[in-house]
Formats: C-alpha cells, structure tokens, sequence
C-alpha cells in the first residue's frame, strides 16, 4: 500500500470523513477515552511535565548521534547470531525481505501490527514473492479481510463498528456468531492461532532497539508479537531508522511514556525484548533472525529544522486530542500517518506535491504540542510547513495563489480599499438575517457550510475611528 | 551473520547532521532529571507487596500471598479454578527451591497432565504447551507500580509457558519485587556491562492478554492467556 492510502482530492476525503456520522461518533468517544486515559496516568505520576523533559533529552540525543547508536546496535545484533540490512529505500528493503521469503521457501508469513511495514507496502511485497501474509493484530487482521487502510496508529480499525466486522467475519471466514466483541475477539483467537503455528516466517516492526545489546522491543496487548517472535523459525523485525535507544535504561522511561501517553496503562500486557537468535538448549525463538533497518526518507529530515519530528514515539496522544482528527477522521489524511504528527511527517517523507493540504489540516490549537510526550513542536512544525508551502509558490493552490497577489493590489490601493469596505454590507444585505449569513455568495459559501458569519457592520472602523 | 549497506546507510546519516561519522566515543550524557527513580523510592516491601496486590485489581488478574507452606495449596486453588486437567510449567532449580517438584509428583498420580519444560524434550515442549489449559512459570523481577512479572525466558522457561495455555499462574518470590521498570532495567544494563548475556527474550508479562480493537471495548484474552493469576511466595 505504502504510506499512501488515496488518490481522491483531499476536499472529497475530508467530505467522506465529515459525512460519516458513525465515524464520527466512534473516533469522538474512542478520543475521549484514549484522552483521559492518558491524562489520569499523567496525572497519577505528579511530576509528567519532568518526565516529558527527561523523554525529550533522551530522543534528541540519539538522534544527534543517531549513527553511532546504530552502528553500535548493528554489531551486537551480528553477536548474538542476527544479520542486519540497511535500506535506504523501501525497494530496499522489501528486495531484501522477499530475498529471505524465496531462501526459505516460505509458503505463510504471520505479522503483527507495524506502522514501518505499512509505510514501505511490505505485505504486496511479500505476495509477490510467492507467500500468504497474514494480519495478527486483531485491527489489522480485520482491516486486511476488508481490504481496507487504517485510520489511527494505535487502534487502525477505530472507524469499523461490531456489526460491520460480524459482516466481515461472516462473509470472509463463514463466521456465524453474534456481533458481541467478545465473541467475536474468541473467533479471532481460534482462526489465527492456526495461522500462527503454520507460519514459516514471522515479521514485526520495532518499538525500539536496544543499541548497547541489539535487542528489540515490542510494545503489545494481544500478545501476537509473542506469537510472532515465538514460534516461527525464522524472524524478521523491521525498524525506522530513529527508533533506537542507547541502553536498556532509556528504554525504560521510553516504554513508560508511550504505554501512558498512548493507551493510559501503566505498562501494556506485553513488552517483548528479543536478541537475536534463540540460545543453545532454548526450543522456542527464531533460529535465523533478520533486522531490516529503514531510512525511507527519513535521512532528509535529520539535520534540517523538522529534526525533532524524528522524536516521535508512535503514540498517537496527538491524534487523540486533535479537533481536526474528531472531524474528519483517519482516511481524510490521505496517509497511513494521520492527525498532527501525520500532517508534518507525510509531506516530509513523501514530498509535499501530494500532501499540500494537510499542514491545513489544524486548527493550530497547540492540543497536540501540548500532550507529545517527547515534547514535539508539532503545531509550530505545521506553521513552518505552511510558510514553505506558501513562499515556494508553485505549491500552494492557484485559487490561493491569485487571490493573495489579488489581496496584496487591492490591500495597497487605499481607494479601493475603501470602496468595498463600505461595499461589503449593502453587497452582502441580502444573504443574511438578524445580521448574520447562513448561506454565503461565491467563497464565502465555503466558510458558510459550516457556520454562520456575521453581516459587516454598519460603519466600518476607519470611519467610526475618524468620527470619534 | 551479515551485516550489508552499512557504510553508505550511516555515512548518510553523518552527513545529514554535518559531520563525520562517529564510531565511537559516544558517551550518554548525565540527564537533567531523573523522574523514574522517584516513583515508591521509600517502599518497604510489605508496601510493594500492597500496590501490587491494588494493581492486579486494574489489570483483572487473581493474587494471593503465601508462604511456602501455603503455596502447593494456593495453586491448587487456583489450578481448579481454570478446570487445569494439562499443565506446563517451566524446570530449573526453583522447582525444588520452592518444593513444586512433590506437588507435581502429587497432581500426576492424581491423574493431572504435568508437562515441565526441559530442552531434552524439544519440539515437544510447545506441542504440550498449545494445548495446556494452564502455564506456571517464577517471577525473575516483579514490578509492583504496574502489576509486571518479568521472565528472563531461557532453556528452564521456554517463551510459550506464559503464552500458549488458556490461563498464566506466575508464582512471585517475594524478594523479586521492585518499585517499578526502572529497577529492572537497571539490572539488567548492569549484567550487560558486567559482560552477562542478556536473555534471549526478556518478558514483562502485565496480566492476561487483551484487545480494545472492536469498538474501544475490552475483550480480555485474544492471542494470550485468557486469565491470569499472581501468587506471592514468602521467600526471605
């Protein structure tokens, strides 16, 4: 798929979003819940804005030293019998994955839930290749019988309700229960528990990477990344580049940001560290283990002032405070990265041609800069991108582009000026009532779909300043 | 044991931040602050003892505290509550540390399925392992702010007691609980530097399996255990 999830305009997905009222109604309660979660964990803890300092000097560190930690992490993967792949591209690295598939003669591959993965389409790669890849993350597993992207980096399904995935179950699978979570979650259980026992590779993606001993860790609930790392006998763990630590004592604070900041638990179910290959007298564990290690465009943004997005833990908090997200929901980003993070981060891995639009895509509250847990600049990060959107001008809308050449002449002009200010209200007299406009004229229309704008008043504040 | 595109890959990335490449002499700097060590810095361990218990309430998993007298009773207790006919437990010396051998011996000839985990055996360890109803496993480091057990998964304790049968008993020496992640970690970048091999597979285990995929409603118990119980030994 890659990190692209649509070729529709981004006025038709956010209009499909807004025009959604289930989703809508689903993203809304699952914000809140997400939101306070996050919040009593902070609050419990008393000192979370030292604990975000602590999180923030971690990232930027690392990432000022980012090749050294992944040099060190490289060579005591190779110690403990692991092989390691750098890919700058994501052909890269789905060649060298489909290369292990065909070595190993692969007929399934069994995965749990990455965001990496997602990014560089490694499922149609490895189908490609000759192998079944099969979702294990309950959300992802749904999402894949439905053919369908996710729309939030935590809980990918959060637009789906339980009678649509009983369809689904139904109608992919020859399920025939009820649409009760719960049953529904057993029937999950049973169909890929065979899965996971049939598998002859299992891929994850990576939380992150101890450098001082070559562990990776995995942050879950369902426990599939146990599944994962578990039975089959050969093991592939995919990472972005920036998700490293340097030692098992980083990881800590790392983990205890994100499960909070994320999902409000103190610790998730499962946190998975695993090292290479299994040891002398273990039977369960890979006995060939792989870590694939992508840039994807992420070298550009290092050096450069969008630095710290690199910081990004994965946790979501941003996305669940965000206005914009409540309304439009996941798909309307147009990116398997949505809300905040995804609006400065897509544009910068995939180029801002396709994704233009999305550092629009906020009402510049601050929510979201104010819940990163690593303290992420986003909001200020969303202005910048705008600035360059707007001063490189063949990237801007031309719309926006004539009309602000059009406002810089008419703004100039003092007559002209003058004139249509006290134009305004006998011109727009007609489309209003009690003094307010509900259905707007030309642009206007635009702003007045979603909410009335005020008539201009009587006397405009040059004249009531001159008059005082 | 490979290593392929290193070079360019991280040159790249050195010239990205403007500079050359550095192999080494990295030092982690002394961070500004130190939140992590503050959480139940002054915990006795009776007090642990109670926050884990308080946590198990959040985290829907069964505790009992014992000693070791009481123990062979109290997993029983919890062994008939899960309808334990097959279990899987994990070997090594503690099983003779903690008398678990007798009672082992006591449940087969009773006509209970016991199966313990022993390299010998292979493949055969996780067969067993799929279809027992119960899996018993020691508690390497018990983290009380979160309800976590942590298993250093090695040839004793194979990755898939903990994970493969319908319900997870982790018996707690009571000496292994610490405040919180932090301490382990500690311990275990400690073994790193004193030139121990880190274990294959280290598990914080936090409870049963669970999922909140299907409309943001718990369902508890997906591809791990469905249930999960703590017993903490009295081992001092």
């Amino acid at each position: 798929m890659g990190i692209k999830i649509s070729y529709k305009p981004y006025n038709e997905r956010v209009k499909e979003g807004v025009d959604n009222s289930f989703m809508q109604q689903a993203v809304a309660s699952a914000q809140g819940r997400f939101r306070s979660g996050r919040q009593n964990r902070a609050d419990e803890l008393g000192d979370w804005e030292d604990w975000r300092t602590l999180g923030e000097e971690i990232r930027t560190h690392t990432l000022q030293n980012i090749d050294y930690y992944l040099q060190e992490l490289s060579e005591n993967v190779v110690k403990r019998g692991g092989n390691v792949f750098f890919a700058e591209t994501k052909e890269e690295a789905n060649a060298y994955i489909q290369e292990v598939v065909r070595k190993k003669n692969a007929k399934k591959v069994v995965k749990s839930k990455s965001m990496v993965t997602e990014e560089i389409g490694m499922n149609e790669a490895i189908e490609a290749a000759g192998a079944e890849i099969v979702e294990s993350d309950l959300g992802e597993w749904i999402l894949q019988l439905d053919n369908d992207p996710p729309s939030h980096i935590v809980a990918p399904s959060i637009h789906k309700n339980k009678e649509q995935i009983q369809k689904t179950f139904a109608e992919k699978k020859g399920y025939t229960g009820t649409d009760k979570p719960e049953e529904l979650g057993l029937f999950a259980r049973e169909q890929l528990r065979e899965e996971f026992l049939d598998a002859d590779i299992g891929i994850t993606g990576c939380n992150f990477a101890v450098a001082e001993s070559g562990a990776v860790t995995f942050v879950t609930n369902e426990g599939n990344a146990r599944m994962v790392t578990s039975l089959p006998d050969t093991q592939i763990t995919v990472m972005g580049l920036e998700r490293v630590v340097p030692t098992w004592e980083e990881l800590d604070v790392l983990v205890s940001l994100l499960t909070r900041a994320a999902v409000g638990q103190k610790l998730t179910s499962y946190v998975t560290s695993i090292t290479g290959t299994r040891l002398e007298g273990e039977t369960d564990g890979p006995e060939e283990y792989h870590l694939v290690i992508v840039d994807n465009g992420r070298s550009k943004i290092l050096g450069s002032e969008f630095q710290s997005a690199l910081h990004c833990i994965r946790c979501a908090a941003c996305i669940n405070v965000c206005p914009v997200y409540r309304h439009v929901g996941g798909h309307a980003y147009g990116s398997i990265y949505p809300g905040p993070i995804g609006a400065v981060l897509t544009p910068l891995l995939d180029g801002y041609e396709d994704h233009k639009e999305l550092p629009y895509a906020s009402s510049l509250c601050g929510a979201c800069t104010e819940v990163c847990p690593v303290k992420i600049p986003l909001h200020e990060q969303l202005i910048r991108h705008r600035q360059i959107i707007v001063e490189d001008e063949g990237m801007s809308p031309v719309s926006e582009r004539i009309a602000m050449k059009g406002f810089a002449k008419w703004g100039a002009s003092p007559a002209a000026y003058k004139m249509s200010a006290a134009a305004a209200r006998p011109a727009l007299k007609p489309f209003s009532r009690h003094e307010t406009i509900k259905n707007g004229p030309g642009p206007l229309k635009d702003w007045t779909v979603n909410r009335d704008f005020p008539l201009p008043a009587k006397q405009t504040f040059r004249s009531w300043f001159q008059k005082r | 044991m490979t290593i392929k595109n290193r070079d360019s890959f991280l040159d790249n990335l050195a010239g990205q931040l403007g500079r050359k490449r550095n192999t080494k002499g990295v030092e982690r700097p002394k961070w500004s602050i130190n939140p992590q060590h503050r959480v139940l810095k002054d915990a006795t361990q009776d007090e642990l003892v109670e926050v884990l218990e308080t946590q198990c309430k959040e985290i829907h998993t069964d505790f009992i505290s014992t000693d070791k007298k009481g123990l062979a009773d109290a997993l029983e207790e919890f062994i008939d509550k899960y309808h334990g006919k097959s279990i899987v437990s994990a070997g090594g010396p503690r099983i003779n540390e903690f008398g678990l051998a007798q009672l082992y011996e006591k449940m087969a000839a009773d006509g209970k399925d016991i199966h313990l985990w022993d390299e010998e055996k292979g493949e055969e360890n996780k067969v067993f392992a799929e279809h027992a109803d119960i899996g018993i496993t020691f508690s390497d480091i018990t983290l009380a702010e979160s309800g976590t057990v942590t298993l250093f998964n090695d040839k004793y304790n194979g990755r898939s007691i903990s994970l493969l049968p319908q319900s997870y008993i982790a018996i707690i020496p009571k000496s292994t609980i610490v405040p919180r992640m932090t301490q382990a970690t500690e311990k275990i970048h400690q073994q790193h530097q004193n030139g121990q091999l880190v274990s294959s597979c280290v598990s914080f285990v936090t409870g049963p399996s669970n999922s909140a995929d299907i409309e943001m409603k718990l369902i508890v118990g997906v591809h791990g255990p469905v249930a999960a119980s703590y017993v903490v030994v009295e081992d001092a």
